[in-house]
């Protein structure tokens, strides 16, 4: 038993699929809602590893660790945010960030 | 074969991680398996042979945006068991929604393995003599080197606009002025005043 590229793609299938399905459930907690994408992040960059490593092109790396740059600066941004809503509005579930507006 | 059992454990730690993430009552267990999920993917990079991206994957999220979460979630005091209103409610459409799209992307996979540019090549990890942080450097620096000039101003930014929305002055505390005690001239604090003999100063 050989372990090839679509056992790879197949875990990143996963873990974005739990990722999107994470978004949807948690529909009022911004914090589960941030580390979901993550996870959808995560896939993403499981997937560009794997197609460079079949395909001999380190291209593909690289370009995984931009989206580990973009993830980190969009957790950063994200949680402060959060922290400024919490400061406003005493607590964090999203469905009250309509007030925000206006 | 034991590469096989290696990445058997490693994606089973990463998926069970993954779904108990969504579904952990307490967000900092939450953040803990995130943590994990992060660790043993990882291992998967490892296991490909990237191994320069799997370290930089354990101190970028494990080191620093994880914890960073934690941080968040430890100081905020939410009440969590009201944010788990409605996880009831959404999840039929949500796992319809979740199984549909996992039978669409492991298809799709199936498909580009079996057909696909990379049908049937072997995994390359790097070329002969030259290590895969050697090989990453070699293209990072020069055929990419812009990318990496703006994924730069990207994090400064990010780092900006993170200060700006967390920085407050509160007005109730107390604070060294140094501008005031610089420019403070002789007439606003010293009043020289004649005063009468045996009678003092009144106000």
């Amino acid at each position: 038993m050989t372990i090839g590229l679509e056992h790879y793609l197949t875990v990143a299938a996963i873990l974005f699929t739990i990722g999107v399905f994470g978004i949807f459930v948690n529909r009022k907690n911004v914090i589960v809602i941030l580390m979901s994408i993550e996870m959808i992040l995560l896939a993403v960059n499981i997937n560009f590893v794997a197609f460079s490593v079949y395909l001999n092109d380190v291209s593909g790396q690289i370009l995984a660790m931009f989206v580990l740059t973009v993830a980190a600066a969009e957790a950063a941004v994200g949680l402060a945010i959060l922290v400024t809503f919490f400061r406003n509005r005493g607590g964090i579930a999203v469905d009250a960030a309509g007030m925000m507006k206006g | 074969m034991l590469q096989a059992i290696a990445f058997y454990i490693l994606a089973a730690v990463t998926v069970l991680a993954g779904f108990l993430v969504i579904s952990a009552r307490n967000p900092v267990h939450s953040v803990l398996f995130l943590i994990l999920a992060f660790f043993s993917s990882a291992g998967l990079f490892v296991l490909l042979g990237a191994e320069f991206l799997a370290m930089l994957l354990v101190v970028v999220y494990v080191g620093a945006v994880a914890v960073l979460f934690l941080f968040v979630v430890m100081m905020l005091d939410v009440d969590f068991a009201r944010l788990r209103e409605g996880y009831v409610q959404y999840l039929p459409i949500g796992g319809l929604i979740a199984v549909l799209l996992l039978i669409e992307m492991i298809m799709v996979s199936a498909a580009v393995a079996g057909r696909g540019a990379a049908a049937g090549r072997e995994p390359v990890a790097a070329s002969a003599g030259v290590s895969n942080a050697e090989a990453i450097g070699r293209v990072l620096y020069t055929d990419y080197v812009y990318f990496f000039q703006a994924a730069g101003i990207v994090l400064l930014i990010a780092m900006i606009g993170a200060i700006v929305l967390t920085l407050r002055h509160r007005p109730s505390v107390r604070r060294q002025k140094i501008h005031e005690q610089v420019g403070r001239r002789r007439k606003d604090a010293v009043a020289v005043i004649s005063a009468p003999s045996g009678e003092g100063i009144g106000e």
